[in-house]
């Protein structure tokens, strides 16, 4: 490793590779660090297609997507670590960032002008999802049964019920069921499933495996290993319904009750963070509150299509490639985008008009036949439907950020 | 005249999942409605007559950097032979090195369809 870096991307799932790509592309010197054994993140884990549909106009499985990222990052030549963690990001002072890294040779510290973390998203565990009981062997979250079964080849149990109907929890009963495993129950929280009603189908409904909806786990017993679960019904506001408990035997419990942005190593760098997408706030450049440090991927939001987080790490590379150039991102006139009707989140948090802009969102409640409106700039886009499941991908012009004053509200309105 | 039946299904082509109903007079399909796109009646006929899916594992790898390798059918299998092949699959070995594309099991159970390698080893 060399003592300064333009640019240091902290990460090497598809968010970092297509950063540190682009930032070479762009001329930068770039430093790549990856904890894991392997390049490419969660989609050198998914065996399944969905991959690329945008982006490559192809649908592929996850690891043949993220093999063409690879390759490409290859081809560059670019300075990559795996096995290596970072540990801290200091700021030291404007233009300059501190890593401290961790290696199998030992600890290293490197300077950079930029950062790029992509470090992505955390699996939510059982303690936070308010299951409680014995901390006994056979409890993975989705990530690491799905590591364990289509990397490494050994299957994590024989009857399994997973938690959470979102896309993941529904990938993961087929998965298991093709693998000979079965698949006792799907459990959902909410009274709708959470993934793609195509997922539900080609998923559960192929393989005949029932869904409880309106549905929690509250227990897991067993002495050493799972031996059963205790499931009861919600009511309306996600209560536990006393008196409806049934038990479950299966020897494996799969958590996929959500992503949260990982955070560790930047929080202490001192970044804002929003407390709905729990990622940093960030401007147009993707630049968090600490001038230097950028975000791209599930470390910034929690996407579900891989497309959009390659885009936002070459969107980060470009900022980085701004800051390096200029000496730090020239002061701007900055527009708050604010949320409106039926908007549960959205970034970038700032806007400036140097620059056109793509916004992902997430919308609170399903509705059909609506319209994106952005009053103050006079903009509107029809919607057939909206859901919370699908993330909204809108760009904005340059021109139309400078028709606001100094806030953009962002809204989904019935359309009459 | 043979007996009129509805059959309502999900599109799984793409992630809009359009609710599409065939219409079936005996074993003649006589009216595809609630499609999207012309890719959703092809994917509704194609269900009623024989589903077809994409079938993804991973088999055994000897001598690599990791002990397996993702592998998928290069085009839709029958569904009814989906166990089958995954049975089939699970006796494989391959040894490394593994490249992306390269054919694994060639026209698994006579389906036409190649077992291809969707992970580097
Ligand atoms: C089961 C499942 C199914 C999915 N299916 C689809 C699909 O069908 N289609 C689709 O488009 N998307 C799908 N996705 C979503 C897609 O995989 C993610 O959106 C994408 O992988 C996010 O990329 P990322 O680079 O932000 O994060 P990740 O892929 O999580 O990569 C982050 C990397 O950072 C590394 N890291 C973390 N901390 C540090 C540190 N301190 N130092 C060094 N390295 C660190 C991690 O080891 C990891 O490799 C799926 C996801 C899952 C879990
Ligand atoms: S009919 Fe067309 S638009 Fe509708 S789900 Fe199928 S492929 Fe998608």
């Amino acid at each position: 490793m060399r003592s300064e870096y333009d640019v240091v991307v902290i990460g090497g799932g598809p968010a970092g590779l297509a950063a540190a790509i682009k930032a070479k592309e762009l001329g930068l010197n770039v430093l790549l660090i990856e904890s894991r054994e392997f390049l490419g993140g969660i989609p050198m884990q998914c065996v399944h297609p969905g991959f690329g549909i945008h982006y490559f106009k192809e649908d592929l499985t996850g690891t043949e997507f993220i093999h063409r990222i690879i390759e490409r990052f290859r081809e560059l030549d670019i300075e990559y670590y795996t096995n290596a963690h970072v540990l801290e990001v200091a700021p030291y002072s404007y233009r300059h960032k501190i890593l401290r890294i961790v290696t199998e040779e030992g600890l290293f510290e490197v300077a950079a002008k930029t950062v790029i973390y992509a470090a992505g998203a955390r699996e939510r565990h059982m303690f936070e999802i308010g299951i409680t009981g014995h901390r006994v062997a056979g409890i993975y979250t989705a990530g690491e049964a799905q590591t364990m079964m289509d990397i490494y080849g050994v299957m994590p149990g024989k009857e399994i019920v997973i938690v959470g109907s979102g896309d993941v929890g529904l990938i993961m009963a087929r998965r298991f069921t093709l693998e000979g495993a079965k698949v006792k129950a799907v459990i959902e929280l909410m009274p709708y499933p959470g993934g793609l009603t195509r997922n539900v189908v080609q998923c559960l409904e192929d393989f005949g495996i029932p869904l409880y909806l309106s549905h929690a786990v509250t227990r897991v017993e067993g002495k050493r290993r799972v031996e059963r679960v205790i499931v009861t019904k919600v009511d309306e506001k996600l209560r536990p319904i006393p008196g409806t408990e049934e038990s479950i035997e299966c020897d494996t419990v799969v958590l996929a009750a959500g992503l949260v942005p990982y955070l560790k190593v930047i929080e202490k760098a001192g970044v804002e963070i929003d407390p709905v997408t729990r990622g940093p706030v960030v401007n147009s450049y993707l630049e968090t509150s600490v001038p230097g440090i950028f975000v791209a991927g599930n470390a910034l939001v929690i996407n579900d299509l891989v497309d959009y987080v390659v885009e936002q790490g070459e969107e980060a590379a470009m900022g980085a490639y701004e800051f390096v150039k200029n000496g730090g991102l020239p002061a701007l006139k900055w527009r708050k985008l604010v949320k409106g009707r039926n908007i549960r989140l959205a970034v970038p948090h700032y806007l400036a008009d140097t620059k056109d802009v793509t916004i992902y969102a997430r919308v609170g409640e399903p509705e059909e036949n609506v319209r994106l409106r952005f009053p103050e700039i006079g903009k509107e886009i029809r919607l057939p439907f909206v859901k919370p499941s699908e993330m909204i991908r809108v760009k904005l012009k340059r021109e139309e950020i400078a028709r606001a004053k100094d806030r953009i509200t962002m809204e989904v309105v019935r359309d009459e | 005249m043979s007996e009129v039946k509805k059959f309502r299904l999900t599109c799984i082509v793409c992630p809009l999942g359009c609710t599409v109903e065939v219409t079936m007079e005996g074993d003649r399909i006589t009216g595809v409605e609630g499609f999207t796109c012309p890719r959703g009646k092809d994917y509704a006929i194609q269900e009623i007559r024989e589903p077809k899916r994409i079938v993804m594992s991973v088999v055994k790898v000897r001598g690599g950097r990791f002990p397996t390798v993702a592998v998928k059918s290069d085009r839709p299998v029958p569904k009814e032979l989906i166990p089958e092949i995954m049975k089939k699959l699970a006796e494989v070995e391959v040894e490394a090195p593994v490249s992306v594309g390269q054919v694994i099991v060639e026209n698994v159970l006579g389906t036409g369809a190649n077992i291809v390698a969707t992970r580097e080893v």
